[in-house]
């Protein structure tokens, strides 16, 4: 059994990719020859479908917050409101 | 308009303006659809209304075209079903576009032992001339066309309301008034109160059409077509062979420009291609919002429909929600007015109906925002939903192009009784839950529906109530009708045949097994076995007699 990062999280965030140097590179070469607007679209994706994947409402709400940790809002961005 | 005339209604002089201030039970001001339902409501009990509205015809153009299953049911309680089915179209299958593609299709009501399908089509004025027909027949209401209300003075027992009249102005007492007119609400402005929320930027485009065409009737959306890009666009059939056809143009179109016909035609033979014969009928261009009143109750003005909350038009939440409004709001009235239920009963209307527009803004605000996605994030994932959509099952679930209108259910109601511990019900109706149909046999026609008339109703499974419990239950001050399904006749309760079974397996039923029913056939308290004790407390607790006990002990 691994051993999770936080008590009571079920978000597993240890190491749990057989190989990261392999998989890191699949990932960055997935976007390889895209614009930054098709990169965007496959990542939305990927997400999607990993999401899918994972299914369960806990897990994903503490994935998405932990993605969020350390981005403070863009006060200069005009377009949300 | 070349399939519709508006009629020009009028009205004999009102009687105030040759006496004093009259004193009516409940006036209704706006006669669109949730007023003009408000109406046929109140006068079925038996109370008179007068509606006031400012102007003398139905809707000028379409705007509200679908109408739901429970709509439709609630229009059959009401005596107008038929004919507003019979004019309609039905249809019950919606597809959706990404690009050239079809990516998605859904049909809302895939099951038979229905009275209504998932939802008819019908232009708004058609509806409207249809119930104002039925006021007509019902000799409680008085319709007061031009009749425009300038001044509104609640009082803590009636309300009084100033009227302009083509001849002369007069002022009018109500015990109640029912605000049912319209989003922009004038009475609502008089009071002083306001509804808060959201308003959205995007500009769209609805025209209705009339051309023959070989479409099926069904409900076509399209996301960035190739006649329309990076937009989205609806095809909806309607009566007279008149269709909606509804065009994103995003933030920044000028409605001016773009309710031009030379504007508009170029548009439309895009999208219906260059063999079709067509003509505009209507066409307007709008923004919409998403708000509602904090209360829907003030004293002794209740607000309903639009004027309450206001919702986008993706999912065909507004008129359908507002009509439900009145359904839920009607018999409360009755009682509270004949001195059976405690006024406070009508703040249960509030509270339901407030939690049942929070649940319609949610699921229109949610498809607005997928429609139109409000940042490049938001976009990104609404088209790589789209893309998936196209080869993987679980992408079409998040595809939204409007959740489209059922019923709320009335989570947590005041009114409802908890179940008792250890019963299940295995029942496609939830506590709170409107009815759902399904055919019978019986002196009152071939769908359970019908036998939930305007009153509380108990549908027990098997002769399971004796017949003195029966006569009992009918001699309350706030009575309750036995419908039972199957089993030997019982003196005093209407029985039907389950003839297909499917009561039974919609409800979960077996011999014994009772549903209380409210007078808007939400479900309010259920028991698999019959006491005559827990029933009466089940009833007394849905007229508000909870609630007083409440507030005493308190």
């Amino acid at each position: 059994m691994i051993a999770h990062s936080l008590p009571g999280t079920l978000l597993n965030t240890q190491p749990n990719i057989q190989a990261p140097d392999d998989f890191y590179q699949e990932l960055v070469d997935m976007h390889r020859d895209l614009s930054a607007q098709q990169s965007a679209l496959v990542n939305a994706k990927l997400i999607l479908l990993l999401a899918n994947h994972v299914g369960d409402p806990v897990i994903l709400r503490e994935a998405m917050r932990a993605a969020r940790q350390d981005i403070e809002p863009d006060q200069s961005d005009g377009t949300r409101g | 308009m070349k399939t519709y005339l508006n009629p020009i209604y009028s009205c004999a002089a009102p009687i105030e303006l040759s006496g004093p201030p009259h004193h009516w039970p409940v006036v209704v001001a706006g006669a669109g659809p949730v007023g003009l339902c408000a109406a046929i409501d109140l006068a079925q009990r038996g109370i008179d209304v007068i509606v006031l509205d400012e102007d003398n015809t139905v809707s000028v153009g379409s705007r509200a075209i679908c109408w739901a299953k429970r709509t439709l049911e609630i229009f059959d309680r009401l005596g107008c079903g038929d004919c507003i089915v019979g004019k309609g179209v039905e249809w019950n299958v919606g597809r959706v576009f990404f690009r050239d593609e079809q990516i998605y299709q859904f049909d809302l009501l895939p099951e038979a032992g229905h009275r209504r399908p998932a939802f008819i089509n019908l232009q708004q004025y058609w509806v409207e001339q249809i119930l104002v027909e039925r006021c007509l027949g019902l000799p409680q209401t008085e319709l007061r066309w031009h009749n425009k209300v300038v001044g509104v003075t609640p009082r803590s027992d009636h309300v009084a309301i100033r009227v302009v009249a083509p001849e002369g102005e007069y002022t009018i007492l109500a015990d109640w008034l029912i605000v049912a007119d319209g989003a922009r609400s004038p009475v609502r402005g008089m009071l002083g109160l306001e509804s808060e929320g959201q308003a959205f930027r995007d500009r769209f485009l609805i025209a209705d059409v009339l051309m023959h065409s070989d479409f099926p009737t069904e409900r076509w959306f399209w996301f960035d077509p190739p006649f329309h890009r990076h937009q989205s666009a609806l095809l909806h059939r309607q009566a007279d062979n008149v269709w909606r056809v509804d065009f994103q143009l995003g933030p920044d179109a000028d409605p001016e420009e773009e309710k031009k016909p030379e504007k508009i035609m170029p548009r439309l033979r895009a999208m219906l291609g260059d063999n079709t014969e067509f003509e505009i009928e209507w066409a307007s261009v709008y923004t919409f919002q998403c708000r509602r009143m904090r209360s829907f109750r003030h004293g002794r003005a209740l607000f309903v429909g639009d004027a309450a909350h206001l919702v986008s038009p993706f999912g065909a939440r507004g008129a359908n929600s507002g009509i439900q409004d009145v359904d839920n709001l009607i018999w409360k009235l009755e009682l509270v007015m004949a001195g059976q239920a405690p006024e406070s009963l009508l703040d249960s209307y509030a509270t339901e109906r407030a939690f049942a527009a929070d649940e319609n803004i949610r699921h229109s605000t949610r498809s607005t925002d997928f429609i139109t996605p409000k940042s490049e994030a938001s976009r990104a994932f609404r088209d790589a939903t789209l893309l998936l959509a196209k080869h993987h099952a679980f992408a079409r679930r998040l595809v939204n192009s409007g959740r489209l209108s059922l019923p709320t259910t009335l989570e947590a109601s005041v009114l409802s009784t908890q179940d008792r511990a250890g019963e299940a019900f295995a029942s496609v109706v939830p506590l709170g839950g409107a009815a759902v149909d399904a055919p019978v046999e019986g002196p009152r026609g071939v769908w359970l529906l019908s036998y939930l008339d305007g009153g509380f109703t108990l549908l027990v499974f098997d002769n399971s109530v004796p017949a003195d419990a029966v006569e009992v239950l009918a001699n309350d001050a706030n009575s309750c009708n036995v419908v039972q399904v199957g089993g030997k006749s019982v003196a005093g309760a209407s029985r039907v045949e389950d003839s297909e079974r499917l009561v039974a397996a919609r409800y979960d039923g077996k011999p014994g097994t009772c549903y209380l029913f409210r007078p808007d056939q939400h479900l309010c308290a259920r028991w698999r076995s019959f006491d005559l004790q827990s029933l009466r407390g089940a009833i007394a607790r849905a007229t508000g007699q909870a609630y007083v006990e409440a507030m005493e002990a308190a």
